[in-house]
């Protein structure tokens, strides 16, 4: 991928982009050349802005500041066709297809081509095989509905509607994120087509090996900021990582409790898979703190729901205190001494209109009526010790800030006295007084024997509370590392350049 | 077979439910010595058809675009009245009694798309509210059945071309040409896309209140236009012909039963036609062989409750696997495909064929 032509003026180039988000800044005065028939990749830790810097490329944001120019035109998008009739297309993460409707119907929404003021339904086919012919892609029939395709295959077909308004630049935000490797290779080709027809391509991924095999350009960025932007040859994988992580550790967390027993093996999964988990081994040991760090999508969230059964394992063993369970709903994972805090607060975790006294005990009346009404007396002292601060217990949840609504959730879960507490993001948009009333918990149910599984993307924090942290990479187990590990060693496994499995046909294509 | 019925299109499933229908009521009324293919007898089938037929049709478009229409019932009611009260009984007000329905009923279809797009109440609710101000407006001004319909318009609901009313014949052109606006018009690429995915529409640039606000008054014509037959059969305008047939949900369940997902964005007019075949048929065979008229709900209900449970089996879900439990098959890729070991299956997942395995939900 040597020697790219990167001479003359950029197709697109912004310069100091600023955007903000309730007074928040999220990036700053960021700048990016884009040129013609070349990949440019974009990388950075989650949050670090990449997807916030799209979707202002893509007119989904406005910029609060800066300049973006399409072709030296000065270009301020308001919604994203306005986007593509400038020429830049965006293939989000999210798909934007109608699964009920043809791969040609897809293609042309919003465009039909006519011909007396109907529906030209043989050109609309004719000109998406061409386009299908032009990238080489065999196999997807204009006719077929997009609902019957592979991940790999819609992702083909939002490449073409990006196409089909003749696109100068494709967006791609992950675009690998949910492939297999075979189909990761028909990505690299449809990429290599787009290249040669001189389209230019801004590349997210968090998988590095695949920026080194496709970018001709890599730009860094950090914390709503640029770090470097340089060509590809000039970076390695271990300069990338370093340019990618590298902030100070600042939170502070508390120190384990005295009296805290790693004890027995408490929960044990073995080759445990569903359709997006493959081969999880894990044991979690009474009074363990274990850490999972991965990057969003990895199958954090997905390896929690299956071990508390709402998602469940559909092959291999889960074990808990010696036994083999199935377990099928959130039911029988209460049941059997399990408790999930889910990532969303707001969504799963709480009934906003109903009160704090109904919400911390609605666990427990579903689950353990007969525990219900002694629970009832012993709740007020449980919201007490978690320090909720509310107008009283009848107050709606609604009301609450999101620290007191967290804690509100983590005592509804106390409440059924569980062994086994999952807990995914628990400090996800909490102030830091809340977070460390929620590290002290944490701190305080290991020293009671509670094996504890804690998910976060911020890295310090899996760091500085867990006493084994595990990675998890596209669904599976990328590796285990005791938390003396630096943010470098985590972030390496999450993305996958120690043990990257590239298929070698994919390998020689992104080379040649 | 399970593959099989997965590939076959849900409109052939209907259309297979209606011939099994159609020999299995075949056989029940054989047993009684008479024949369901009489002339006399597929007439009344037809004409059972018609009425349901256009609602029906009307209400397919609005539940594509993800809204419902419970206001057809006061508008066929209220059509019923405004053709026969502006006839009269004079042949020459005929053709502009039929245009002045089809013009308030527009008027209604077009304040409940804007309630529903504009105002962004939901369909149900929004028609819900516009079908009681209609109702009240004819409890009250209304206390039994108004105005004469001339013999030549009566013809319209009482003749045929050999054992076929020429109501059905309309309502079955009716149904050709809003089939072909939904394929070939853009108006109708857009109302699929609005009731599949707004978002996505959106995004596409997709004005997404037209196709709404369109289907609405598609709606309220289709029910002014079955509020007519309705009048042309009776001899008047009735305040009360619309509610007492409960058209609102028989046309829902006929839509829903050919196929259409209430959900918005899937499903066809043919489809519609043969859900209310079926509810014609079965209520024919129910009437030749004096059946209870309670147990005839009992067995709309149960039918359109099979064939949802049916539907809801095939449903197509965009759902991203990573570890497929059966090898996965890019069709398209030409690596080799480093699949995942086949685990033990577990025994409630089905294990449809390879090549079709990865998709198959």
């Amino acid at each position: 991928m040597t020697g790219a032509p990167t001479s003359g003026a950029p197709v697109l180039c912004a310069r100091g982009i600023r955007k903000q988000f309730f007074g928040v800044e999220v990036l700053h005065e960021v700048s990016l050349d884009v040129h013609a028939g070349t990949v440019h990749g974009l990388v950075g830790e989650n949050g670090a802005g990449k997807s916030t810097l799209m979707k202002i490329i893509a007119g989904v944001h406005r910029r609060d500041g800066g300049e973006l120019t399409i072709d030296d035109r000065l270009v301020d998008f308001s919604h994203p066709v306005e986007a593509g009739r400038a020429g830049v297309a965006t293939v989000f993460q999210e798909f934007n297809l109608l699964p009920d409707r043809t791969v040609a119907q897809n293609v042309f929404l919003g465009r039909e081509p006519r011909r007396r003021g109907l529906v030209d339904v043989k050109a609309m086919r004719a000109d998406t095989q061409a386009l299908l012919d032009d990238l080489g892609v065999e196999g997807i029939t204009p006719e077929a509905k997009v609902g019957w395709l592979t991940v790999a295959e819609q992702q083909i077909v939002e490449i073409i509607k990006a196409l089909s308004v003749d696109a100068r630049v494709i967006s791609m935000d992950e675009p690998t994120a949910a492939l297999s490797e075979a189909e990761v290779a028909v990505l690299y080709r449809v990429i290599g087509a787009l290249k040669s027809k001189g389209v230019a391509i801004i590349y997210v991924s968090h998988r590095l090996q695949e920026i080194f095999d496709l970018c001709d350009t890599i730009t860094v960025l950090k914390d709503g900021a640029l770090v470097t932007s340089r060509p590809a040859e000039e970076l390695d994988h271990a300069g990338l990582v370093r340019a990618m992580v590298g902030r100070p550790i600042s939170a502070f967390f508390p120190e384990p409790e005295e009296g805290t027993e790693i004890g027995e093996v408490v929960l044990e999964v073995r080759g445990g898979g569903s359709e997006q988990l493959d081969d999880i081994d894990v044991d979690l040991h009474a009074g363990e703190i274990l850490g999972v760090a991965g990057l969003q999508g990895s199958g954090r969230t997905e390896l929690l729901e299956a071990i508390f059964g709402v998602v469940p394992f559909t092959r291999g063993t889960l074990r808990l205190h010696g036994s083999t369970l199935t377990l099928r709903s959130a039911r029988q994972g209460v049941r059997n001494g399990l408790a999930l805090v889910t990532e969303d607060r707001k969504g799963t975790g709480l009934a906003l209109s109903q009160s704090v006294l109904d919400n911390a005990l609605l666990a427990i009346r579903a689950v353990f009526p007969s525990r219900a009404r002694q629970m009832r007396a012993e709740v007020p002292g449980i919201l007490e010790s978690l320090e909720v601060v509310s107008r009283g217990s009848a107050q709606e949840v609604r009301a609450l800030s999101g620290g007191n609504q967290q804690k509100v959730v983590l005592a509804k879960w106390l409440a059924t006295s569980p062994q086994v507490v999952l807990l995914d993001e628990p400090t996800r948009g909490i102030d830091v007084g809340a977070k460390i009333a929620v590290y002290r918990l944490i701190r305080s149910l290991a020293r009671r024997g509670v094996a504890i599984v804690l998910v976060s993307s911020e890295l310090p924090e899996v760091l500085g509370m867990s006493d084994r942290v595990l990675v998890m990479s596209d669904g599976r187990v990328a590796g285990q590392l005791p938390p003396s590990s630096t943010e470098e060693e985590i972030l390496a496994l999450a993305v996958g350049t120690e043990n990257q499995v590239i298929g070698d046909d994919a390998g020689t294509v992104g080379r040649q | 077979m399970r593959l099989r019925l997965r590939r076959l299109d849900t409109t052939a499933l209907v259309y297979l439910a209606l011939l099994a229908v159609l020999i299995i009521a075949a056989i029940l009324v054989a047993t009684t010595g008479r024949s369901l293919f009489s002339p006399g007898n597929i007439r009344d089938i037809l004409t059972g058809m018609s009425v349901l037929g256009f609602v029906a049709i009307g209400q397919t478009l609005v539940i594509l675009g993800a809204s419902l229409d419970l206001s057809v019932p006061y508008v066929m009611s209220l059509a019923s009245l405004v053709a026969a009260q502006t006839m009269n009984g004079s042949d020459a007000m005929v053709v502009p009694a039929v245009l002045l329905t089809l013009v308030v009923t527009a008027g209604i279809g077009l304040a409940n798309g804007l309630i529903v797009t504009v105002l962004g109440v939901h369909g149900f609710v929004a028609t819900l509210g516009v079908g009681l101000i209609l109702k009240g407006y004819l409890d009250t001004n209304y206390q039994g059945t108004e105005g004469s319909v001339p013999w030549s318009f009566q013809l319209f609901g009482a003749t045929g071309i050999g054992p076929v009313p020429i109501s059905t014949i309309v309502m079955l052109a009716l149904a050709a040409l809003v089939a072909f606006i939904l394929v070939r018009t853009a108006f109708g690429h857009h109302l699929f896309a609005v009731g599949g995915s707004s978002e996505v529409a959106r995004l596409s640039g997709v004005r997404q209140r037209l196709p709404l606000i369109g289907a609405h008054i598609g709606s309220s014509v289709c029910a002014g236009l079955a509020g007519l037959l309705l009048a042309s059969r009776l001899g008047v305008g009735s305040p009360t012909v619309g509610s007492q047939g409960s058209y609102d949900l028989l046309s829902i369940a006929a839509v829903v039963l050919g196929g259409t997902v209430l959900m918005g964005g899937r499903g066809s007019i043919w489809g519609t036609i043969g859900g209310v075949a079926i509810f014609a048929v079965l209520d024919n065979l129910m009437s030749v062989m004096q059946f209870n008229p309670f147990l005839k709900d009992v067995i709309r209900g149960l039918v359109i409750i099979i064939a949802v449970a049916l539907y809801a089996r095939r449903r197509v879900i965009a759902r991203r696997i990573r570890f497929a439990a059966n090898a996965p098959g890019p069709n398209i890729a030409t690596g080799s495909a480093p699949a995942p070991a086949p685990a033990p299956a577990p025994a409630a997942a089905p294990a449809p064929a390879a090549e079709t395995g990865g998709r198959s939900q």
